[in-house]
């Protein structure tokens, strides 16, 4: 089988026309899991040591199961709790719910890479405890780990095809659609791996750009 | 808790505390798990007091300051800021409690500190890292803030700096603005954690200089824990000797640098003279 040209140009808008679908979901995942990675982060360190395990526990647990089998308990066994998404949200909730985990332990990192004598001085200042925070602590625990959470943007776009098991019309499976309907896989699968180039090159250039931008704010400038 | 209010019992009762003074140390002691590192102090530093702390690694004046900057917490022993326990307060009924971080801010207050390895907030200005604090936990405008920071940076020599970043200065420099910044917050009590202990030879003197002028020019209380003794034999009205977490001397710094009593003062005297 060699390459189709005519075929592949004239599959390309359907195939690419999901594009929406997988820009909503992986950035829809990404907020959801910065924000609650965050979160996650600082129960972790909750003084109330129940508090903190049980989010250990959680964390260790979601992080050691499958993205896929996660997708498949809250889409197809949850509604026999009584609680039932639409397949987007159930996508949207389950690969951010999984990868806070993963940006939780990325924040953890930044947080423990900030010199103890951050928080002394901060101490002898009198700040409060969220002063601390928001004004001395994460302005520089952040910045050192844009890229890796950068990282996890470019690894969401990649796990979006996990969503076709449950109907979600991303693009493989619009692309196996096709091929099963046409009985010619290579275009239309080749089709998808060129898409996904076209998303993830320009977020890695962006994902750079904001490093750059952030150690600039934090005075690294050599002059 | 019994013991505790019967040592606040005693304190008032004994009065041993003449109305000026600021800070003491009732049998204070300190264990880090097995080791104790200091086994019982008692101490009292008088309003405008300037007092220098000397003695050998590990003898445990670096551990006295960051109890009472509330960085470590006595294992036993009260320690008290203008007649109040810090690390206790007095509820409504009179009883004696563990310090809730309410308490300990309020008292933090009184206190300011300069680290040995400055600790100076890197993603920020000079001039912001002078004002944030009076800004945000002393409430002042940004004006008067500013004003304040404009002012003391100058008096240490870095009124050009205002726009610097903490990378762009010597060490001579991040510490002279590390005591801007503590002083600009009117402390009762400046603490000095061997202020000059990392900085390169030549970078030291500055900082010294505007030690001295500080302590010439406010009446603010000082405890210095230094290995400078010619600088403590400038600036200190008082020179306490510690080893081996007791205090083994003190007095002035005539008496001490002069006449050392106790011959571990004399022995690590030695080592300093030797030069």
């Amino acid at each position: 089988m060699t390459w189709d040209w005519n075929f592949a140009i004239q599959i390309f808008p359907e195939i690419a026309s999901a594009i929406w679908v997988v820009i909503g979901i992986t950035f829809g995942a990404y907020i959801f899991s910065l924000i609650f990675g965050l979160v996650l982060t600082f129960l972790r360190r909750s003084s109330f040591k129940p508090l903190s395990m049980l989010t250990y526990g959680f964390i260790e647990f979601i992080r050691s199961t499958p993205p896929l089998v996660q997708l498949f308990f809250v889409f197809f066994a949850l509604p026999s709790l009584g609680i039932s998404f639409d397949k987007y949200t159930a996508g949207i909730l389950t690969l951010g719910i999984h990868y806070s985990t993963y940006l939780s332990e990325v924040y953890r990192s930044g947080i423990e890479s900030v010199p103890k004598g951050q928080w002394e001085a901060a101490k002898a200042m009198n700040f409060t405890k969220t002063q601390t925070w928001i004004n001395i602590i994460l302005p520089q625990a952040i910045p050192p780990v844009i890229p890796m959470l950068g990282n996890y943007l470019l690894v969401l776009f990649k796990e979006t095809p996990i969503l076709m098991a449950i109907g979600v019309g991303e693009f493989l499976q619009k692309a196996q659609l096709i091929g099963a309907e046409h009985f010619k896989y290579l275009e239309p699968i080749t089709i998808v791996g060129i898409l996904f180039l076209l998303l993830s090159y320009p977020s890695a250039i962006f994902i750079n750009k904001l490093e750059q931008r952030s150690k600039l704010t934090f005075g690294e400038r050599k002059h | 808790m019994g013991a505790l209010e019967k040592d606040l019992i005693m304190i008032r009762n004994s009065k041993r505390q003449p109305a000026e003074t600021l800070v003491s140390y009732e049998n204070v002691t300190k264990k880090f798990g097995e080791t104790e590192v200091l086994k019982g102090i008692n101490l009292e530093i008088k309003r405008g007091e300037k007092v220098a702390l000397i003695g050998p690694s590990g003898s445990g004046k670096t551990t006295i300051i960051r109890m009472l900057m509330t960085l470590e917490k006595p294992t036993s022993g009260i320690i008290t800021i203008g007649g109040e326990p810090l690390w206790h307060k007095k509820t409504a009924s009179g009883k004696l409690v563990q310090a809730d971080e309410k308490h300990l801010r309020k008292m933090r207050s009184d206190i300011g500190m300069v680290f040995q390895h400055f600790n100076l907030f890197p993603h920020m200005t000079i001039l912001r890292n002078v004002t944030e604090a009076p800004i945000h936990v002393l409430g002042l405008s940004k004006e008067e803030a500013h004003a304040r920071a404009v002012d003391m940076l100058t008096k240490v020599g870095l009124g050009d700096k205002l726009d610097a970043y903490p990378s762009q200065l010597s060490g001579g420099q991040k510490q002279r603005v590390a005591i801007a910044r503590a002083v600009v917050m009117h402390p009762k009590v400046m603490l000095f954690d061997e202020p000059t202990s990392a900085l390169d030879p030549e970078l030291v003197g500055e900082v010294l200089q505007v030690i001295k002028d500080l302590a010439k020019k406010t009446d603010m209380a000082m405890i210095l824990v230094t290995h400078e003794m010619d600088f403590a034999r400038d600036v200190a009205d008082r020179v306490v000797f510690l080893h081996d977490g007791q205090i083994e001397e003190q007095g002035t710094p005539q008496e001490l640098f002069e006449n050392p009593k106790s011959e571990r003062l004399q022995a690590f005297l030695k080592r300093f003279l030797k030069r």
